[in-house]
């Protein structure tokens, strides 16, 4: 997904990335690397100055694990039944 | 609180032809068990609670959604969601549903599937077929890891009863992450029974691409008893941001470790008193099992009560309700560096911060409980590890792990500084205290 309209933001699919750091290469200021290897993200929307070089670092990604999220704003999509995510939790039990 | 509440909160829709008294009192899944002893087969179950009543045409769940709602159920896996969302999600999402029961327990300090499958299996295929027949299913699964008593047991109670909808029996098999709702689409689909990162929601798309209900097996048994008496009856006891009953697992220091049927909004120490009280003074109570928090007796945990709502405002979280008293004379730190590293080896191992992160954490606090030369930097470093790991994982188990530690290192911290000064406890050598299976 491109980023042509209006902002969007950053995902890494955790089970896809293997540690490559090539995001961490191409997208410094919003990307860094913990001790592992792993990146980490800013969370917040990619500022405009930034966004062709995000969509480079995503088209980089050896495995498609980094991924541009277009920004949701504020009520267009109202997920009425399934706010906190419960699904993901794991439900121990 | 109740979610789109809108009828029905006077004329329980199927009470109508319900000869039944419900059960007294505040023991309702167990309430068989109070009075015989023993599991309740269907001829038993059925003199207990009537049959399960059932509109004559599926496919209409509105007035079930309402009922649920107006109940205020929320889903007793360990999330809270409220029930009646989910039921709503699955109806208007697009296809023919699919019911999941999931009774896969993994968390170790959770014994109440289990006790709820073996004492009242019928209340929770009761509540699987209501669900079912409401949404117009055309399948209920019941998920149950493999090897347990109720994966030899549960067959024999479906092969018994005659359901408007095909019941089916799936072993999953059994660690922790597997009970967790992505893994169990996942297994469904592939027989793989890890965690999967996907954003599209089971409700809309889960097993077989369907709409797919998955609900823990004591939700779908408080369903089957608010389908037979009402959401009025249900809210009877509990507290308002947790009405009904909720099957507790006690264990640690107490007299009678087990799993106890309480009103939502009971307190810890009540809980504890219902568990025989403990055997000797507690210094802090783990909650919401082992990637939960511990709460110290000394402050906070006897007058919180068991709610979502009040676990979090003490700082904690409710999960399935699995309470674990600490003697005072054992070292939480070394407990809970076992806990750790428990949950280290319980990682899937698909996503990095987990499969790194745990480890390194649950040495690092292994260092710490043991003395180490440089403890001051090790603490410093956990420290950071804490805020790095969570939030990172496909699902939810390195977020617990974290939530673990970081409420070790607060609630002992008295026993942190003896460490850190170089003088580890005589108890940091102590074996675990609490069960850590192995299996998976």
């Amino acid at each position: 997904m491109t980023a042509r309209n209006g902002k969007s933001t950053l995902r890494v699919d955790p089970i896809a990335c293997h540690a490559h750091g090539l995001c961490a290469e191409l997208l410094p200021e919003m990307i860094t690397l913990d001790e592992w290897g792993y990146p980490l993200t800013q969370r917040i929307p990619i500022p405009d100055a930034l966004s062709r070089d995000a969509r480079r670092a995503a088209a980089a990604c050896p495995t498609l694990a980094l991924r541009l999220d277009r920004q949701q704003s504020a009520g267009a999509h109202p997920a009425q039944h399934g706010r906190n995510e419960s699904s993901n939790r794991v439900s121990a039990g | 609180m109740n979610p789109s509440s809108t009828s029905s909160a006077t004329s329980p829709h199927l009470r109508g032809r319900e000869p039944f008294p419900p059960p007294p009192g505040s023991s309702r899944l167990l309430a068989g068990w109070h009075d015989t002893a023993a599991g309740a087969d269907l001829a038993e179950h059925q003199r207990r609670y009537g049959r399960l009543p059932l509109p004559g045409h599926a496919g209409h769940p509105a007035k079930l959604i309402d009922e649920v709602a107006t109940a205020g159920l929320l889903g007793r896996g360990g999330a809270g969601f409220p029930t009646a969302h989910k039921l709503a999600a699955v109806a208007d999402a697009r296809g023919r549903p699919i019911v999941v029961a999931n009774g896969c327990e993994g968390e170790p300090a959770s014994e109440k599937d289990a006790v709820l499958l073996d004492l009242a299996p019928h209340l929770v295929l009761d509540g699987a077929i209501a669900a079912a027949h409401a949404l117009g299913a055309s399948q209920v699964n019941i998920c149950v890891h493999e090897g347990t008593a109720a994966a030899l047991t549960m067959p024999v109670a479906i092969a018994g009863r005659r359901d408007p909808v095909p019941i089916r029996l799936v072993e999953v098999p059994a660690h922790y992450v597997a009970s967790e709702a992505s893994a169990l689409v996942q297994y469904l689909n592939t027989g793989d029974a890890r965690p999967t990162s996907t954003t599209v929601r089971a409700a809309q798309h889960g097993v077989r691409g369907r709409p797919t209900l998955i609900d823990n097996v004591e939700t779908l048994a408080h369903l089957a008893l608010i389908a037979r008496y009402g959401a009025d009856w249900f809210r009877q006891t509990g507290s308002e941001d947790l009405p009904g009953t909720l099957l507790t697992t006690i264990g640690g220091a107490v007299r009678h470790p087990g799993v106890f049927e309480l009103p939502g909004g009971t307190t810890l120490d009540t809980a504890l008193r219902h568990a025989g009280g403990p055997t000797t003074p507690v210094q802090a109570v783990l909650t919401g099992g082992y990637g939960g928090s511990w709460l110290s007796s000394a402050n906070q945990a006897p007058a919180t009560p068991l709610t979502h709502e009040g676990m979090r405002a003490a700082g904690a979280t409710l999960g399935v309700a699995a309470l674990l008293a600490l003697p005072a004379t054992a070292c939480g730190l070394a407990q809970t560096a076992h806990l750790l590293h428990y949950l280290a080896g319980q990682s899937a191992k698909q996503c990095g911060p987990c499969m790194f992160g745990l480890p390194a954490i649950a040495t690092d606090l292994a260092d710490l409980v043991a003395g180490h030369p440089n403890a001051p930097s090790v603490l410093a470093r956990l420290h950071h590890r804490l805020t790095v790991i969570p939030g990172r994982g496909a699902c939810a188990h390195p977020d617990g792990a974290v939530q673990l530690a970081a409420s070790a290192l607060e609630v002992f911290q008295a026993d942190l500084s003896e460490h850190l000064n170089g003088r580890p406890c005589l108890r940091a050598s102590e074996p675990p205290l609490f069960p850590l299976p192995r299996r998976g």
